[in-house]
């Protein structure tokens, strides 16, 4: 058997892991294996552990060069590798690539659920209440229902700041109706 | 036994404590502490830092689930805010910037969440937590993510131990994404047949919903261990008032007992307790005692320099006298006709 990686020598090394109740299997040879940080039964247990194999890739990006770093705090991929644990909040962002898989698989769903600080409560429930307002919009423009899409303008419209809110929805219903009829008329156009 | 509700909370400005160096640490305590202090439900209570409080202290504080092992370990810059009676904790910089917990005695998760949930709402007004539309509350560790919330109980099952059912319903509460663990949590044994069930994950449900689930896993636990001594007592009644008599026997006779033996055999005595074999002892006595003998406590009691043979003479003369008017135990007649 060849190594999958080099495909060259010889595979010594076989991993089986589950991931998502997909059986995934790697053969390596030694030298592939010691570059992927699985000669150290330690660091490749809790990499296996804390990682899952979604994380493989991470890794890779990692070792071809640009380790990635978060811009507040300073921690890197391995520092994770290491510890399982995350440097500051904002690392969140910064591997959120690496992470989200392994969210998956670590928990019930990818998204919060649950308690809000009551200050940020507002923000979020517009901010949700407002991305389903725009899919409606988007959806009446492709539909050609303006009248049903300045309505949804206007309620978007108290939602958000007024200013904001009336620049992005004119442009973009504007340039939806465009995109789908360019010969579309003047008249029509006032009336959003 | 006992029920609590554990929330992790960060700081948004701050590295977590795991990563930050000790200035950053330092700083953290300080924003937090004060705000943990004036909350209504700390108005008696205590506050000290982790460098303040001795090994002794600290290892008492353990022993009585009110911190963490990992928490005993830190010194500069960690915290622990604790009121009087015992019902919140709050550790700061563990491996979260907080974590604060409501205990209460015996089955209550549900009422031990409505506290906390109220202690952290006061708190937010306070503090600057980190926070992601997304992800929700933010953790060192990922497999805190979202709610930050911990839900568990201790329970004490020895009919499920002496019936051996106790590892198929350990897989089948594994099944459900929920962990049993021994007395200490993570990675240590079920010493006295206490184990401690909770949650695993925290994203993705919310937090009524995972207690609403541990609450109705756990009542059917509870339901599996009175079917299992109930079975026992029908079938093999012989076999436990067996090893009730014995462990009474040893109890109330021993000179030298360590206390891991002590535990495993007040099981047994609490078991008899509830079984109605010792009239007039409470099971307070046996839960009293389960605290009282172990290595800080009675050290703490007695003298900070105790070898653990001492502590084994001493742990066997205090359980002795405690046991003092508890009589032999009174096999019911029902008993004697069985095998």
């Amino acid at each position: 058997m060849q190594c999958c990686v080099c495909k060259e020598k010889p595979a010594t090394v076989h991993l089986t892991q589950i991931v998502e109740d997909k059986m995934q299997k790697l053969d390596l040879c030694e030298d592939c294996a010691k570059a992927k940080g699985l000669n150290d039964p330690t660091s490749f247990a809790m990499a296996d552990l804390m990682l899952g194999l979604g994380a493989s890739q991470v890794l890779e990006t990692a070792a071809a060069g640009a380790e990635l770093k978060c811009p507040r705090c300073g921690f890197s991929q391995a520092d994770f590798k290491k510890s399982g644990r995350l440097g500051c909040p904002e690392c969140y962002r910064t591997f959120a690539e690496g992470l989200s898989g392994l969210l998956k698989t670590m928990h019930k769903g990818t998204r919060h659920v649950g308690k809000t600080p009551e200050a940020l409560r507002q923000t979020r429930e517009n901010a949700d209440k407002l991305k389903s307002l725009q899919k409606k919009l988007a959806k009446a423009i492709e539909s050609e229902d303006y009248e049903i899409a300045a309505a949804l303008r206007d309620e978007i419209k108290s939602t958000t700041g007024v200013a904001a809110a009336k620049a992005r929805c004119k442009t973009s219903i504007y340039f939806f109706a465009i995109r789908r009829n360019p010969r579309i008329g003047t008249g029509r156009m006032t009336a959003l | 036994m006992s029920s609590r509700v554990r929330l992790a909370r960060n700081l948004r400005d701050l590295s977590f404590p795991g990563w930050a160096k000790k200035p950053e640490r330092v700083k953290a305590l300080e924003m937090i502490l004060p705000a943990v202090c004036a909350l209504p439900e700390m108005s008696d209570s205590f506050a000290e830092a982790m460098d303040n409080l001795t090994a002794l202290d600290k290892q008492i504080l353990v022993e009585r689930h009110l911190i963490s092992r990992e928490h005993a370990a830190k010194n500069i810059g960690s915290g622990l805010v604790l009121n009087r009676t015992e019902t919140f904790s709050v550790m700061i910089n563990e491996e979260d910037h907080l974590r604060m917990q409501a205990l209460r005695p015996g089955f209550q998760i549900r009422e031990a969440w409505t506290a906390i949930d109220k202690f952290d709402s006061a708190l937010e007004k306070k503090l600057n937590y980190a926070f992601d539309n997304e992800l929700g509350y933010l953790t060192a560790c990922p497999t805190n993510l979202g709610t930050g919330i911990r839900v568990s109980a201790m329970l004490h099952l020895p009919g499920l131990v002496l019936a051996e059912q106790i590892n198929p319903i350990i897989q089948s509460v594994n099944k459900l994404g929920l962990a049993v663990r021994g007395l200490y949590g993570e990675g240590t044994e079920a010493l006295g047949n206490v184990f401690q069930v909770s949650n695993q994950m925290t994203l993705g449900e919310s937090e009524t919903v995972i207690v609403e689930r541990l609450e109705k896993v756990m009542a059917q636990i509870i339901e599996h261990e009175e079917n299992a001594r109930q079975t026992l007592l029908e079938k093999k009644p012989k076999v436990v008032f067996n090893h009730i008599g014995r462990a009474y026997g040893i109890l109330a006779n021993a000179h030298s007992i360590s206390s891991k033996e002590t535990m495993n055999l007040l099981s047994l005595l609490r078991l008899g307790v509830d079984m109605e074999l010792f009239p007039g002892a409470q099971r307070s006595l046996v839960d009293e005692l389960f605290l009282i003998t172990q290595p800080a406590h009675l050290q703490k009691q007695v003298s900070d320099k105790l070898s653990a043979e001492e502590r084994d003479l001493i742990r066997a003369d205090m359980v002795r006298d405690r046991l003092k008017n508890v009589s032999r135990p009174v096999v019911k007649p029902m008993g004697n006709a069985g095998n």
